[in-house]
């Protein structure tokens, strides 16, 4: 499942080789994440995201194992175990910022991560499965960091689960009956909050499974690379360690400064004020949004807002669960054999001026009001996204006349031209068209 | 079958958010939305005081804190809770053990408790362990004594409030009279909003969210509380006093927080500097280009 030229593990001290023996699970890290590893030589920065995303994954995990010793998942005490943590609990405090800005994290090296998937092509034959074990993570990460805000049981945990639930009641006839059974009663109350504490605790766990799957199915074709070219010999490629395990360790570094800097300075910047009030049935929050990682879908949710033939609510529940499920028949939709939009002069067009700005501004509007202008906005980004997706690309895919591309990964390296930056500008590449 | 299917489903969507599109145009240009006095009055926090624990090096200043305890206890405490603090962490804002015993035995009002004998519920003197009990027994309480209104526990306002440490002190120096009251721009809130006017038992305040709050003034003028330490007792500084101590209140450990980020952020930069030299060197011979 290796290139034939990945080094052999062959253990020297004889503990080892008899381990290798009766249970060889350092000969399969060595596979998996060590020398036996071949990994093309050229990948830029942008590869670093998948190691971190695991290193937040982790972040995550201790840090919520900790905490969940000292929570307590009943409606009438939730807040003030929270606030137990914060000024009661040894190092409560740093737990606890850690946990919440940690997910934050955990989204921003993950969208970067996608981002990169989707600029160089990597959800393309041979690695759709690769995309698809991905794509499930991230349903799996949105579910858990959703259920997540819920248990600290503010104004936001409290309305945020009742408007998310709330969108099942949109689907015609059972979804009533749906939110009903999701929630464990009419509305958000102790049944919701332990089932989400409950599923919240399960979920990284199966993350973390499907994580194996996504490394997996990766190394059967082997990492992408910035050329999209695949890996035709021995010189194309460096083992995993030390040459990646070092650049890894290096962006690591720069992710722990980042997370740093905000857990310790500025911890409640990406919070919303309203969750420090206790949750509240009877009062309605002026604006109820999510946390920042989900403002593009809901921004889609709420740009929906003339029935037809399906009432409005109906269609911003469609939309947004499309807007993520679209992304699974990615690999199908764009037929180009060329893998990245370096070589790609049309398709990077409509990347970096329309899909880029088109996710920002969706991002925005769904953390701003329900208001004009926003909603018109959010209604022609939204509109772009789906166009994109499912009207550009696969038009773009038939008629766009790509660059000619290196031989090699090794002679892009050795010309200078290793694909490995992102490029903007189209005239500069090749002015040859 | 993919692609067909996509292009429907795309054109769907897009067909739908176009539509909703123009009759959302056609209502803003016909209708346009009104502003509303709330939009056009409310005002941002003042940012005028410089308050010691702000920037990454913030530390209380446990003077201050002390002043806000103090304008807490004579002022506020009449009608807000502190629950979520006790008595023993004023220890962390300079008071002696001693001293904090005695605030505890002192406090106006005392913590719930049954009699030992008959198990009827009463009251005892509070100890440091206890937090700080709360003006009234419970939410109907504090309702009835406060014309329908609910003071709210301000444990963790400033944290539940955006910008709140300025948000606490803005309000408390920002009730001004409606009548005549203009915005930067000039306009007359009264003129432009005679609707607007502040009702029956409310107060005008542009800080706060409807411009209208239940609340009176609560700090009306100078030496309303005596400064043990000296300082000249005049509204904005118990305001920004308070605000202090409010802010150490939702956010006791604040001081840790920065200390322990300093420290971690140096180690994490001599890290990040070793890492990025140990990835230099091992490339060294692989980066031909």
């Amino acid at each position: 499942m290796s290139f034939p030229w990945a080094e052999q593990y062959a253990p020297k001290h004889p503990l080892m080789r008899y381990l290798d023996e009766k249970l060889p699970l350092p000969r399969l890290v060595y596979n998996a994440v060590g020398a036996g590893y071949p990994v093309p030589r050229n990948l830029n920065y942008f590869w670093n995201f998948g190691v971190l995303a695991g290193a937040a994954l982790a972040i995550q995990i201790i840090t919520g194992i900790v905490l969940a010793m000292h929570y307590a998942a009943n409606g009438a005490v939730a807040f003030d175990s929270v606030e137990h943590i914060m000024r009661d609990v040894n190092a409560g405090w740093l737990l606890r910022y850690a946990h919440a800005n940690g997910a934050s994290m955990f989204f921003i090296v993950v969208y970067l991560h996608i981002f990169r998937g989707l600029y160089y092509g990597s959800y393309k034959a041979p690695r759709e499965m690769v995309w698809l074990l991905g794509l499930v993570i991230f349903l799996l990460m949105m579910a858990t960091a959703f259920m997540g805000y819920v248990l600290p049981w503010g104004q936001m945990s409290f309305w945020g689960a009742k408007v998310i639930t709330g969108l099942f009641g949109a689907i015609p006839l059972v979804g009533e009956p749906i939110q009903t059974w999701l929630l464990g009663g009419f509305a958000p109350d102790n049944a919701a909050l332990n089932r989400f504490f409950s599923l919240h605790y399960l979920l990284p766990f199966v993350i973390a499974a499907v994580i194996v799957l996504h490394i997996w199915a990766l190394h059967i074709p082997g990492s992408s690379n910035p050329t999209g070219v695949e890996v035709k010999g021995p010189q194309d490629t460096v083992p995993f360690h030390p040459y990646y395990t070092a650049k890894d360790g290096f962006g690591l570094g720069v992710f722990l400064l980042v997370f740093a800097a905000l857990l310790f300075y500025a911890p409640n910047y990406l919070g919303h004020a309203d969750n420090y009030i206790p949750a509240n049935p009877l009062s309605t929050p002026a604006h109820i949004v999510p946390e920042w990682y989900f403002w593009p879908f809901y921004a889609i949710l709420r740009a929906f807002t003339v029935d037809f033939i399906l009432p409005a609510k109906l269609w911003g529940v469609l939309a947004m669960f499309a807007a993520i499920l679209l992304l699974f028949f990615l690999p199908w939709l764009d037929k180009s054999s060329v893998r990245s939009a370096n070589y790609r002069p049309l398709y990077r067009k409509f990347f970096w001026f329309g899909l880029v700005p088109c996710v920002l501004v969706l991002g925005y509007c769904g953390g701003a009001p329900a208001e004009e202008p926003y909603v018109m906005i959010s209604q022609i980004a939204a509109a772009y996204y789906f166009a994109h997706f499912l009207i550009i690309l696969p038009i773009v895919s038939k008629i766009e006349r790509p660059l000619p591309l290196p031989n090699s990964i090794t002679e892009a390296v050795l010309a200078g031209k290793d694909g490995a930056t992102l490029s903007t500008n189209t005239a500069s590449a090749q002015p040859a068209e | 079958m993919v692609r067909p299917i996509g292009f429907l489903v795309g054109l769907g969507f897009v067909g739908v958010l176009l539509w909703s599109l123009l009759w959302g145009a056609i209502a803003y240009v016909s209708e346009p939305p009104a502003p509303t006095a709330e939009h056009a009055f409310h005002k941002h926090p003042k940012h005028e005081v410089a308050f010691s624990f702000t920037g990454p090096f913030g530390k209380f200043d446990q003077g201050q804190l002390q002043r806000g305890f103090k304008v807490y206890k004579e002022v506020c405490a009449a009608c807000h809770s502190l629950r979520l603090v006790s008595f023993r962490d004023l220890q962390n804002i300079g008071f002696t053990e001693g001293q904090v015993k005695t605030i505890a035995s002192e406090w106006a009002i005392e913590t719930p408790s049954i009699n030992p004998e008959t198990g009827e519920p009463a009251t005892r003197k509070s100890i440091p362990a206890d937090r700080f009990p709360s003006p009234f027994a419970n939410e109907v309480a504090a309702r009835a004594a406060n014309a329908g209104a609910l003071p709210p526990d301000l444990s963790l306002m400033t944290k539940a409030r955006h910008d709140g440490t300025n948000y606490v002190y803005s309000l408390l120096t920002g009730y001004v009279d409606q009548k005549g009251y203009k915005n930067e721009k000039g306009e007359e809130l009264l003129k432009a909003f005679p609707d607007a006017k502040t009702g029956e038992g409310l107060h005008f305040n542009p800080y706060f969210a409807n411009l209208n709050l239940a609340m009176a003034p609560p700090l009306t003028g100078n030496d309303q509380v005596t400064f043990d330490d000296g300082t000249k007792s005049t509204v904005p500084q118990m305001a920004q006093d308070v605000a202090a101590f409010l802010t150490w209140t939702a956010e006791p450990k604040l001081e840790n927080r920065h200390s322990v980020g300093l420290g971690v952020i140096i180690f994490l930069l001599f890290f990040t500097v070793l890492t990025w030299m140990a990835y230099q060197n091992i490339w060294r011979d692989k980066k031909g280009h």
